[in-house]
């Protein structure tokens, strides 16, 4: 082992601190996963204690399963998110292979203007939304809300994957032109595989705020058959009384599909971070 | 095969004109190589023959028929590029098919024609390999394999074998060379290398700043460059430039004497100098010096000498290879 490149000391300091990130990361995630476990007396009594099998009790899923309708809720979290990731990730990666590809009158200004979102929140425009959708009728739908997240993911979208297209090979590009594929089969087929790894870091980016979105939903789409999870879940905050077993455990729940998208895009995502760093 | 027939060719990128009115003909079968530094305008020359790049103005013919409304898939037309540009989730074998597949081909038609290239370029134990796990030599086969497979009426090959390190590149080069006599086929080659240019090429174009300064065969540039630009870029090392007043000399502004066109002695000769450095090479010996006559001089000798810095020598020039340049920089015949 050479030691040219390693202080035991200064790699001692760096765990320490990545090890004490990752716990006051983790234990929010640990005190809501523990206690959805216990019974409502024991969550009081010792907040910080694991389930023994005396204070054991699954009452707070039985709550969330038994009332309200959870499964419904998952669902519509589970179809608004990935629809809008899904045209996220196809009109942002069209919108930022035109700007990158094609030279035209204003592209500059263009690029700007769709990058302005990034800058100003959406949130700003919540009242003119609102009224805009119920002129459209849309008020109380899933594609309301679908609407609403794609449009706030797709800057962020576009400025990412320009950049990164613009790396991909003009060769290859006029290789596929003299072969005679089609602008469309030289996007789909050469340039977005080519890209994957950017297309998994803007996956997670606009998956997690939309996942976890309240505003939205208890605004655009407040009604029963169209709940999402975080709005389920406030049903078991009252103003007086709150059911914290249903609210742990409808918390606990919401955190699973979210990781198993995360894990599924993480492969590529760690790809998507460090390429261009190193060749 | 195919005949090419460019006419005032002119491309701007906004108000930076790159192409300044280029005509050029060339000949069926014909190997044409453009060379010229760098930013001279040559690949974009190219692109705009392939139909990548959109030329402002001017025309584009191809075996006699305009192309320049259409679009590069169809004008009979196969390029080879420097990055290789192979499609990275394809095999060997559906690499060098796509073109045809895209047309419309038969398969069987496909498969005689790939198996046909890849044993021209000993490709065929690679044919169900991916890009990726081949060495850089046997991309570029790949991508000249994929040209040839295409069967097309004109050949460009856009600096094909800068990303080669310098032995594959002389093997390459002489692939290309076999390729063409074979093949019989018309080909346009872009270089900044004026070693494949001259190796290559029945006619070389030489450009510089979006104007073509001179066409000829390599020896044509050699003997009689038109010009300053096309004398200083052909030939390596680099023509001695010379300014007339120095050396007494009327009707010219310039004498140029090419470093192998002077002899050295360490008697007597017509310029007096102190050697500055020496390169051994083996077959050749480069020594710069510098004379109180013509300032910096490089002279090119043959086999090995014994020169050492600080020595002084006289140096002769050949005067029949002189050659002479009036105030505009154009040959003086």
């Amino acid at each position: 082992m050479s030691k040219a490149r390693s202080a035991p000391v200064r790699a001692a300091f760096i765990h320490l601190a990545l090890i004490a990130y990752t716990l006051v990361a983790l234990f929010p995630v640990f005190l809501t996963l523990v206690n959805s476990f216990k019974s409502r007396s024991a969550i009081f009594s010792a907040p910080m204690a694991l389930p023994t099998p005396s204070t054991f009790s699954l009452i707070g899923y039985q709550t969330v399963l038994s009332q309200g309708n959870f499964v419904g809720y998952f669902q519509n979290s589970l179809i608004v998110t990935v629809v809008s990731i899904a045209l996220v990730l196809l009109f942002g990666a069209m919108a930022a292979f035109a700007l990158s590809e094609y030279r035209f009158r204003g592209n500059m200004l263009m690029g700007l203007y769709l990058a302005l979102g990034i800058m100003i929140p959406i949130r700003l425009g919540t009242v003119a939304i609102l009224q805009g959708m119920v002129a459209a009728g849309l008020v109380n739908t899933l594609t309301s809300l679908i609407l609403v997240y794609t449009a706030q993911g797709l800057p962020l979208a576009i400025f990412i994957l320009s950049e990164f297209m613009r790396t991909v090979s003009d060769d290859l590009k006029s290789a596929g032109r003299i072969d005679g594929l089609s602008e469309y089969a030289i996007f789909f087929r050469l340039v977005l595989p080519l890209v994957r790894p950017a297309m998994a870091t803007v996956a997670v980016f606009t998956m997690i705020p939309i996942w976890n979105d309240l505003w939205f939903p208890l605004i655009l789409a407040p009604g029963e058959a169209t709940k999402t999870v975080t709005l389920g879940a406030q049903m078991f905050i009252g103003q007086f009384v709150t059911n914290w077993n249903a609210v742990l455990s409808a918390l606990s729940l919401a955190i699973l599909p979210v990781m198993v998208l995360y894990v599924i895009f993480s492969r590529q995502l760690i790809r998507g971070i460090t390429s261009g760093a190193v060749k | 095969m195919g005949s090419l027939q460019l006419k005032s060719i002119r491309k701007a990128f906004g108000p930076h004109e790159v192409l300044k009115g280029i005509d050029l003909e060339v000949q069926d079968g014909e190997f044409v190589i453009f060379v010229g530094p760098s930013g001279c305008g040559k690949s974009t020359l190219l692109r705009v023959i392939a139909g990548l790049e959109d030329a402002t103005s001017g025309s584009v013919r191809i075996d006699g028929a305009e192309v320049i409304n259409t679009p590069p898939a169809k004008r009979g037309i196969a390029m080879v590029f420097q990055s290789y540009a192979l499609y990275p989730h394809l095999t060997v074998k559906d690499n060098m098919g796509l073109g045809l597949k895209q047309a419309g081909t038969e398969k069987a038609e496909i498969d005689t024609r790939v198996a046909k290239a890849s044993g021209m370029l000993s490709l065929d134990p690679y044919l169900a390999r991916r890009p990726a796990e081949l060495s850089g030599g046997q991309r570029q086969r790949v991508a000249i394999g994929r040209a040839i497979v295409r069967e097309p009426k004109l050949f460009l090959f856009d600096e094909p074998l800068s990303n080669l390190d310098a032995a594959l590149r002389v093997q390459t080069r002489l692939e290309i060379a076999g390729l063409h006599r074979r093949l019989k086929a018309t080909m346009i080659y872009v270089t900044h290398d004026q070693v494949e240019a001259m190796t290559l090429a029945d006619k070389i174009v030489v450009l510089n700043a979006g104007a073509i300064e001179q066409i000829g065969s390599p020896m044509e540039l050699y003997n009689k460059p038109a010009n300053v630009f096309v004398a200083g870029f052909i030939g390596s090392p680099q023509m001695n430039f010379i300014p007339a007043e120095k050396l007494g000399q009327t009707g010219a502004k310039t004498i140029g004497v090419r470093p192998e066109h002077i002899a050295l002695s360490r008697e007597s000769g017509d310029w007096k100098g102190k050697v500055i450095h020496v390169e051994h090479l083996g077959a050749d010996t480069i020594v710069y010096l510098e004379t109180e006559a013509t300032g910096l001089l490089t002279v090119r000798l043959f086999g090995e000498h014994a020169y050492a810095p600080d020595d002084v020598v006289f140096a002769t020039p050949d005067r029949a290879s002189l050659h002479r340049f009036d105030a505009n920089d154009r040959a003086i015949a």
